[in-house]
């Protein structure tokens, strides 16, 4: 598992806060309970980005928040708080363990190094940002994975941070919204990285058994470790259009087969056919229909809230 | 000895294979097939047999011991049928309060059409969910390689044990040097650096014990290894099965929660 899939794309505006120090930081990680958060704000269009579908030249304004090609409605990656900012109630994100970072279990060479860099181009300390917001008014706790961070590889602050939140979740009878994205294990964090996969697996267990509601949308890309464990075991599974969904990278099942597989191979649309995702949704429809789910299950005449 | 000596040793074609252990370790194995959902994996072997007196659900991941027998075995790569059928019977063996041990050797789940078809990705994640809180035992033992996720989902266990020359990692040394550094002809120094020994996992506290073989590998003294398998379950089986059930599962689920090293 574990399959990078390598992009030269650059996805444009990845630090939407103007500076870091405007995530109020969690302290209180025994309790999870972290103080408000500003209204996260956004930068000044910046860049133009080649689209990956029509190859046009896109600035930041034209794709708009939802960050999707005017010319040919192809989707930009979002970064993790951006995906929080589309999707969570205004002024509601409470993030949990802001500044949680990667340790060097293996003592890997220049892992450090690479955290560090990566921290400093992205703005976010890990892969996935996690914490309790409010969506159409239904509270919840939300975690999104950003495939700028070392292709949102899981290691163990990937793993430590969702645990947590579905464990937050379980304590205040909270539904979890989580927006799947990876290129599979962190590989400097070799087998420990493999032992996330159980931990939030485990974690996803323990809150289905309190009969706590888990929606997992699978974003662009979702595959490898991150598929093959809480990705995949959403009480419901939504996919954004188009999304790579799969276990096994492309090339390796090409070399495995010595076949080419064909463009939709892995697709959101491949999963959906094949039973393994409920819904496709699109992205600037995402919100509604998360808020719509979760009143069906917290709402009044639902579950408890 | 360095670490691909070890990863050399686990993949010989003579090394023992699970079935080779359940024959020796429990006494009238009936071989239990088929998913109920799609097909029988052959890749994945499983069934009832009895420990010293006690009814156990026994399963493993099967390697050919010749040519013939691993295109029939698929090299020991199961597909999701072969983790469903791994799940069903961890789950009758729940039904029925019997104690689950797995013997894992595999290179990795397989990668193929079919395979993301019938969802490799969904079958090994319900394994991991389902046995982080199955009410009955689970020990798993390593016996040659543990490859990644497709090992993973027969070794959410209780107690994870590896023979001393068995390997366990979040891939291949070969693969590994293939993504980080573009270069699999790396694969020695990769194992070198990824922790995936029997001592080194020791040492990391992924697994409970390690299990000697001989010195060059269990299949020149395969009843060496094999009794101490037996030897180990014997105390480890019927340790498990006197803890309350609660107990059992929650120290399952904090073997797992443990995992992972960060600074905040």
């Amino acid at each position: 598992m574990a399959f990078f899939n390598k992009s030269k794309y650059t996805p444009l505006g990845l630090n939407i806060f103007k500076k870091k120090d405007d995530i109020v930081i969690n302290k209180a990680v025994e309790s999870h309970e972290a103080q408000s958060l500003e209204d996260i704000k956004t930068e000044e269009p910046v860049v133009s980005v080649k689209c990956r579908g029509c190859g046009k030249e896109i600035t930041k304004a034209e794709a708009g928040k939802y960050k999707i090609c005017p010319k040919c409605g192809k989707y930009f990656r979002l970064g993790a708080r951006e995906r929080v900012y589309i999707t969570a109630d205004k002024g509601s994100f409470v993030e949990f363990d802001a500044n949680m970072t990667a340790a060097n279990p293996l003592n890997f060479p220049d892992y450090e190094e690479k955290i560090a860099d990566t921290q400093n181009k992205t703005g976010i300390k890990d892969a996935v940002v996690t914490g309790k917001c409010k969506i159409g008014g239904q509270d919840c706790v939300i975690g999104a994975m950003d495939s700028s961070f070392i292709m949102a590889s899981m290691g163990s602050v990937v793993g430590e941070k969702l645990a947590r939140a579905f464990e937050y979740a379980i304590a205040n009878k909270l539904p979890v919204v989580i927006f799947a994205a990876s290129g599979g294990a962190r590989m400097q964090e070799g087998i420990i990285s493999l032992m996330q996969m159980s931990k939030t697996s485990a974690a996803v267990a323990k809150h289905s058994d309190a009969g706590g509601l888990y929606i997992s949308v699978l974003t662009d890309p979702t595959t490898g470790g991150v598929t093959a464990s809480f990705a995949m075991l959403g009480d419901i599974i939504i996919a954004e259009p188009k999304a790579l969904v799969g276990f096994a990278g492309r090339r390796v099942i090409e070399g495995t087969i010595k076949q080419k597989l064909p463009d939709d191979f892995q697709t959101a649309e491949f999963q959906l056919e094949h039973g393994f995702v409920d819904l496709i949704v699109k992205r600037e429809e995402m919100r509604d229909k998360l808020a719509e789910i979760i009143k069906l299950h917290y709402g009044k005449g639902g579950g408890e809230q | 000895m360095r670490a691909y000596d070890n990863v050399k040793i686990a993949r010989q074609l003579a090394r023992p294979t699970a079935l080779d252990y359940i024959d020796h370790c429990f006494e009238g194995f009936i071989e239990l097939h088929g998913d109920r959902l799609f097909a029988d994996d052959n890749a994945v072997v499983g069934g009832i047999a009895w420990f010293n007196g006690i009814p156990v659900t026994v399963i493993g991941i099967q390697k050919g011991r010749d040519t013939a027998e691993n295109i029939k075995r698929n090299f020991g790569c199961a597909h999701p049928e072969g983790y469903r059928k791994a799940l069903r019977l961890m789950k009758q063996a729940e039904k029925f309060k019997r104690p689950v041990v797995c013997f894992v050797n595999t290179s990795g789940a397989y990668c193929g059409v079919g395979a993301e078809e019938r969802g490799q990705g969904e079958a090994i994640a319900k394994n991991l969910f389902e046995l982080s809180r199955l009410k009955t035992p689970v020990i798993s033992i390593i016996i040659g390689e543990g490859g990644s996720g497709g090992a993973l989902a027969l070794a959410t266990a209780d107690r994870v044990w590896m023979l001393e020359n068995s390997v366990y990692a979040v891939l291949s040394p070969e693969g590994f040097a293939s993504i980080l550094w573009k270069d699999n002809t790396r694969a020695e120094e990769a194992a070198d650096i990824m922790k995936i020994t029997a001592k080194d996992l020791y040492d990391l506290g992924v697994i409970e014990k390690v299990i000697d073989e001989v010195p060059g590998g269990a299949h020149l003294d395969f009843e060496f290894t094999a009794n101490l398998i037996k030897h180990n379950l014997e105390t480890e089986i019927p340790a498990l099965m006197s803890l309350p059930t609660e107990e059992l599962v929650e120290n399952r689920y904090k073997r797992f929660r443990g995992f992972g090293e960060y600074n905040e």
